[in-house]
């Protein structure tokens, strides 16, 4: 029964990857989903053009704290290009499980958070859909 | 109703009442703790309905064909019976509505707006809805009048110290508050609040959606100037509110929407308006779900509100005792069920109330998690969002004992 909650899942949430803050981040942001209270605060450090630390600190429901765990680890050693257009799906994909439509919100919480950070770190193109705080997607 | 001992309400026996009960979810029988976001339906409103539709359907004061007049006479009968349900003094005084947001909307933008100004005061509490607060937001944006807000206790028992100062900012205009918490289930003071606001000369707005589905209110003994509750936490369809509010005030009001069924004459330089109600139900109203609304008074009635308040005490009395079992949960709001309805929220450990709710719907228990529409209030007790489980005249002690088993997965799941 627990199809949601299966063990690659919680064991993100319960240990997550890449979890701490970097001491000069390159890039950095905060995401809020305030209709939840999920928070999710990025730093991430370039070198020639690739993802080459990243770190995360967050608070709220296990699919959101889970999906940005399993993001640090998909864009680890990336090129930022290639990091800011990855589209959500990848992350729904990574966590395998079925997702509501306000789940979803859960999910790319953290992937938002981080085009949003390289956006104003490195300059990477950012699509309108995450730029803008609207009523549920808060970016600081 | 009387004073007597209310007859014990056999909720097994009700729910056989109510069609959606013989559903499952997830191959498990259903359990619906959320009553207090929208009530499920029993048989007899649904058959009003279709009744209704498939025998008298034609729109209202207009016809003059037998089936015009059917559907005029249902649902005007339909507002003789919210009349009766809140013992309003007059058929007149009851309009109908959306829901209790637009009759709440109503109030504040006609009588709001003609009597409040820069100077004036608007009392509404931390405790409420959004759609007892926002719309008193936005009138005193536009009027210059100040809004102040009652304060809670830790536990969300509402603070009444606060009244003398505010009585010197200005004068008090309207209090706008709450009979029941959506959220934590605390029945805050009305009455001494009414006693408070008739010393100013303030309209008392009273937000009964969470508490004419479930105990008798009685809008003269309340003493206030308007109420507004939702037909659809009412046993009754979606799509039809009621907005009470004393003749008096009303008559002498401008309308809130123009067009249709509102008016007396129109030409192409002026209009003179319909009498009360009409003058504030423009368009074509929702005349087929105020037939259901009458099905639904009627049920409830044969059941006996003192009987359905009898009954979620009892049940909200098991519920925080059953709570109370479960490791690492804490009430939010009053932990005992003194001065509260039927309606429970909690958190668990740091567990996130979003994983506890997708969890509970893996053993088809229902329940919210959420802010519930009450923002301010979730930030003044520290909370992001909580789980909110919420009883009705069909909850059984069964239901409950299935929240507590699915209580004790989410901690074996999320591993506290
Ligand atoms: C106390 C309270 N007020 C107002 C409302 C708004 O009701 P509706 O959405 O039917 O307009 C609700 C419903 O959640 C409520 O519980």
């Amino acid at each position: 029964m627990d199809d949601l909650y299966r063990e690659n899942l919680m064991d993100h949430y319960r240990h997550p990857r890449n979890h701490g803050t970097l001491e000069h981040p390159d890039c950095e942001a905060e995401g809020k989903n305030p209709l939840c209270g999920d928070e999710v605060e990025l730093d991430v450090e370039v070198v020639d053009g690739r993802i080459n630390a990243i770190r995360f600190t967050g608070n709220g429901c296990a699919v959101s704290q889970a999906a940005t765990s399993m993001l640090t680890d998909l864009v680890q050693g990336l090129p930022v290009a290639e990091a800011a257009a990855l589209p959500s799906q990848a992350i729904i994909d990574e966590l395998g499980i079925p997702l509501s439509a306000m789940r979803v919100k859960c999910a790319v919480l953290g992937l938002g958070t981080l085009k949003v950070a390289l956006h104003r770190g490195v300059g990477t193109p950012l699509p309108p859909e995450w730029g803008a705080d609207d009523d549920e997607m808060v970016w600081g | 109703m009387t004073g007597a001992t209310p007859q014990e309400l056999d909720p097994t026996r009700i729910r056989a009442d109510f069609p959606i009960f013989a559903r499952q979810v997830h191959g498990q029988d259903l359990v619906y703790l959320d009553s207090a976001s929208t009530s499920q339906k029993p048989q007899a409103m649904l058959d009003a309905m279709v009744g209704f539709y498939s025998t008298s359907n034609a729109n209202v004061h207009r016809g003059v064909y037998t089936l015009g007049v059917e559907s005029t006479d249902a649902y005007e009968a339909a507002r003789d019976a919210v009349a009766r349900l809140i013992n309003a003094p007059s058929r007149r005084e009851v309009v109908f509505t959306r829901n209790t947001t637009e009759a709440l909307n109503l109030v504040a933008k006609t009588v709001g707006v003609e009597r409040c100004g820069p100077g004036d005061v608007i009392v509404s509490t931390v405790l409420e809805h959004h759609a007892n607060l926002v719309p008193w937001q936005v009138l005193a944006q536009a009027t210059g009048a100040t809004l102040r807000f009652l304060d809670v206790d830790d536990e969300g028992r509402l603070q009444l110290d606060e009244l003398d100062a505010i009585a010197r900012e200005g004068n008090v205009r309207i209090v706008a508050v709450t009979h029941q918490s959506n959220t934590l289930g605390v029945r805050p003071p009305v009455e001494e609040l009414v006693r408070w606001a008739r010393a100013q000369g303030a309209l008392v707005v009273l937000d009964a959606a969470q508490t004419v589905p479930n105990r008798p209110v009685d809008v003269q003994a309340l003493d206030v100037d308007f109420l507004a509750f939702s037909g659809h936490k009412t046993l009754a369809p979606t799509g039809i509110g009621v907005l009470w509010g004393r003749e008096a005030i009303l008559a002498e009001t401008q309308p809130f929407l123009t067009g249709g069924e509102m008016i007396r004459s129109v030409a192409l330089d002026r209009t003179s308006w319909n009498t009360l109600p009409w003058k504030f139900e423009a368009g074509t109203p929702a005349f087929a779900e105020a037939v259901g609304l009458h099905a639904a008074i009627d049920y409830l009635e044969a059941v006996g509100l003192d009987a359905i308040d009898a009954h979620e005490h009892a049940i909200t009395e098991y519920a925080l005792g059953r709570l109370d079992e479960v490791t690492g949960l804490r009430i939010v709001g009053p932990p005992d069920a003194a001065a509260r309805g039927g309606v429970v929220s909690f958190v668990l450990d740091d567990v996130h109330p979003h994983d506890i709710a997708e969890i509970l719907d893996r053993h088809a228990v229902c329940v919210r998690a959420g802010h519930h529409c009450t923002q301010p209030l979730m930030q003044r007790l520290g909370h992001a969002a909580t789980v909110r489980a919420s009883f009705y005249l069909y909850t059984t002690t069964a239901e409950i004992d299935r929240l507590i088993d699915g209580l004790h997965d989410v901690r074996r799941v999320m591993g506290v």
